[in-house]
């Protein structure tokens, strides 16, 4: 039975496979991005990559920019309500890159966030996670995290958490802009950092933020 | 003056040598590529082959094809250099114009021909009405730099870069069919000159010319790699319509602006703080980093040639 729906998934897989490249290919061309791998090593397992968010594409540029072979293990953390708005957006977010979607709503949720995080952790996923929140149009390098993060780090503590710095994105595809310009992006991974035993909320964020500052910074 | 088959077997063969030449030096001085200058040289040598193999396959698909290629360098280099401009948000649809309407449009006189549109549209109409754009937005702050350097981006990596398949379609009396090969005269001239002034700074260069710019540009590299350019140039004019002592003096100039191209696209990196313009010719960095001197050569030569030896 099982063997009968992988065959039946097959197509699917084939194309969702295909959406895929054919997105990653469009942001090579636009963005020519660049990985810079600066103290952590692409690798297999879960684990967790927390960005700056400036652009709704900033997950593409990560998941771009990663060996194809973790690409299809990846998946971003992403809002419910946008990704699920239209039947294209779903398909991209749901199908493609196998979001993992979170209600931002409390009061409508029948899942924990967290939970939801875990359980795509714990089945071998690495996760992109935003932790501002939402995309950042001030002039401040980062917004202030919410907590998501560390509520995940606390349920995971094992998992390392890496900080990535997109540089340039804003410029590429600012917020309600239809057209991009191309612009060469960086995409830098810092080392991991992970919580320490009984470190109070406010203590882990501001250190989670300031070796996400740190990276682009130095850029 | 050679045929173009006999010219492009030559042309061949010079390439053949100097992928050789270059191997055997690195076996020789250093089989491990620690020596830069080896290194350096090998690796101008394979962009010569990449660019050969290209232009070859460009120019299978014909004009399209050569035009196609062209348009694909400058849009490679305008993302180089427009990634290190000055912008802000105002300047959304200035930057995208010059992406999507400036690039084609000038490619596009190009492939029509109409030469005088070609001189003038970017010079001029680019830049009178580019800033008009950003300046609807309503954001005065840093307008100046802005617009000015978007406006010198346009003219390097839209302007210059398309001189050099506009060589192409000059139409020169006794020299049809083998406008191909002033693109090669131009390339192999220009780097020649570029490998040799570093050459010879490293050798025997003792005065910077300009010490805050580059630890690595002498007075004496300079002068050599020009006066070799120079020969160099001479022993090449069976592949142009020139004398031999006409293409020294061609030579000549080539060599003084790719000299001044290499001086003004490395002020420009200092000023931005970056080592290279991009890094998708790794490890020698980007398509602005190889081609500086030939852009900055290329709309002389194309319009020396034009006012003395093609038809008006």
């Amino acid at each position: 039975m099982a063997g009968l729906t992988r065959i039946k998934a097959l197509p699917y897989r084939i194309v969702t496979k295909l959406a895929g490249d054919a997105i990653s290919l469009f942001a090579r061309l636009l963005t020519a991005p660049r990985a810079i791998w600066a103290g952590s090593e692409p690798r297999h397992g879960p684990r967790v990559y927390y960005s700056n968010h400036t652009s709704n594409a900033d997950f593409v540029l990560i998941w771009t920019v990663l060996p194809p072979v973790l690409r299809s293990r990846t998946r971003p953390v992403a809002a419910l309500d946008y990704w699920l708005a239209s039947p294209l957006r779903a398909f991209a977010g749901r199908d493609v890159f196998r979001a993992v979607l979170i209600d931002r709503r409390p009061e409508a949720r029948t899942e924990d966030p967290v939970t939801q995080m875990t359980t795509a952790l714990d089945a071998g996923s690495a996760l992109i996670l935003f932790p501002e929140g939402r995309r950042n149009t001030s002039d401040a390098p980062l917004l202030p995290f919410k907590s998501g993060l560390f509520h995940l780090a606390r349920q995971r503590p094992a998992v390392d958490l890496i900080p990535v710095w997109i540089s340039n994105l804003n410029h590429v595809m600012p917020r309600g802009k239809v057209i991009p310009v191309p612009l060469i992006c960086t995409v830098t991974f810092g080392a991991p950092i992970r919580i320490a035993p009984d470190e109070p909320k406010e203590r882990f964020l501001t250190r989670a933020a300031a070796a996400l500052a740190e990276l682009g910074a130095a850029r | 003056m050679t045929g173009l088959g006999t010219a492009l077997v030559g042309l061949g063969a010079i390439l053949v040598l100097a992928a050789i030449f270059g191997q055997l030096l690195r076996e020789a001085i250093a089989p491990d590529g620690s020596h830069p200058l080896i290194e350096t040289m090998n690796a101008r040598i394979a962009a010569w082959w990449a660019f050969a193999v290209l232009m070859a396959l460009a120019l299978l698909a014909g004009k399209a094809g050569v035009i196609g290629l062209f348009l694909l360098v400058s849009f490679s280099a305008l993302r180089e250099f427009l990634t290190l401009t000055t912008k802000s948000i105002a300047d959304h649809w200035t930057l995208a114009a010059s992406f999507f309407f400036v690039l084609p449009l000038q490619y596009l006189f190009l492939a029509a021909e109409w030469q005088s549109l070609m001189a003038l549209f970017v010079p001029v109409h680019v830049f009178l009405l580019l800033p008009v754009i950003s300046a609807l937005q309503g954001r005065p702050e840093q307008f100046l730099a802005r617009v000015a350097e978007t406006q010198w981006a346009v003219m390097i990596c839209i302007y210059c870069v398309s001189h050099v398949p506009a060589l192409l379609w000059l139409p020169i009396p006794g020299f049809e069919g083998r406008n191909l090969l002033l693109i090669a005269f131009l390339v192999l001239v220009v780097q020649t000159s570029d490998i040799a002034q570093f050459a010879i700074s490293r050798g025997i260069g003792r005065r910077l010319i300009a010490p805050a710019l580059s630890a690595s540009k002498t007075w004496e590299g300079t002068a050599g790699g020009i006066l070799m350019a120079v020969l160099v140039g001479g022993a090449l004019s069976w592949l142009t319509p020139f004398s031999p002592l006409q293409a020294m003096g061609m030579s000549l100039a080539l060599a003084l602006m790719g000299f001044f191209g290499d001086l003004v696209m490395t002020a420009i990196k200092r000023d931005k703080g970056v080592r290279d313009w991009g890094h998708l010719i790794a490890p020698h960095g980007g398509f602005l980093d190889r081609l500086d001197s030939v852009i900055f050569a290329a709309p002389i030569f194309y319009q020396l040639t034009r006012v003395f030896w093609a038809n008006p």
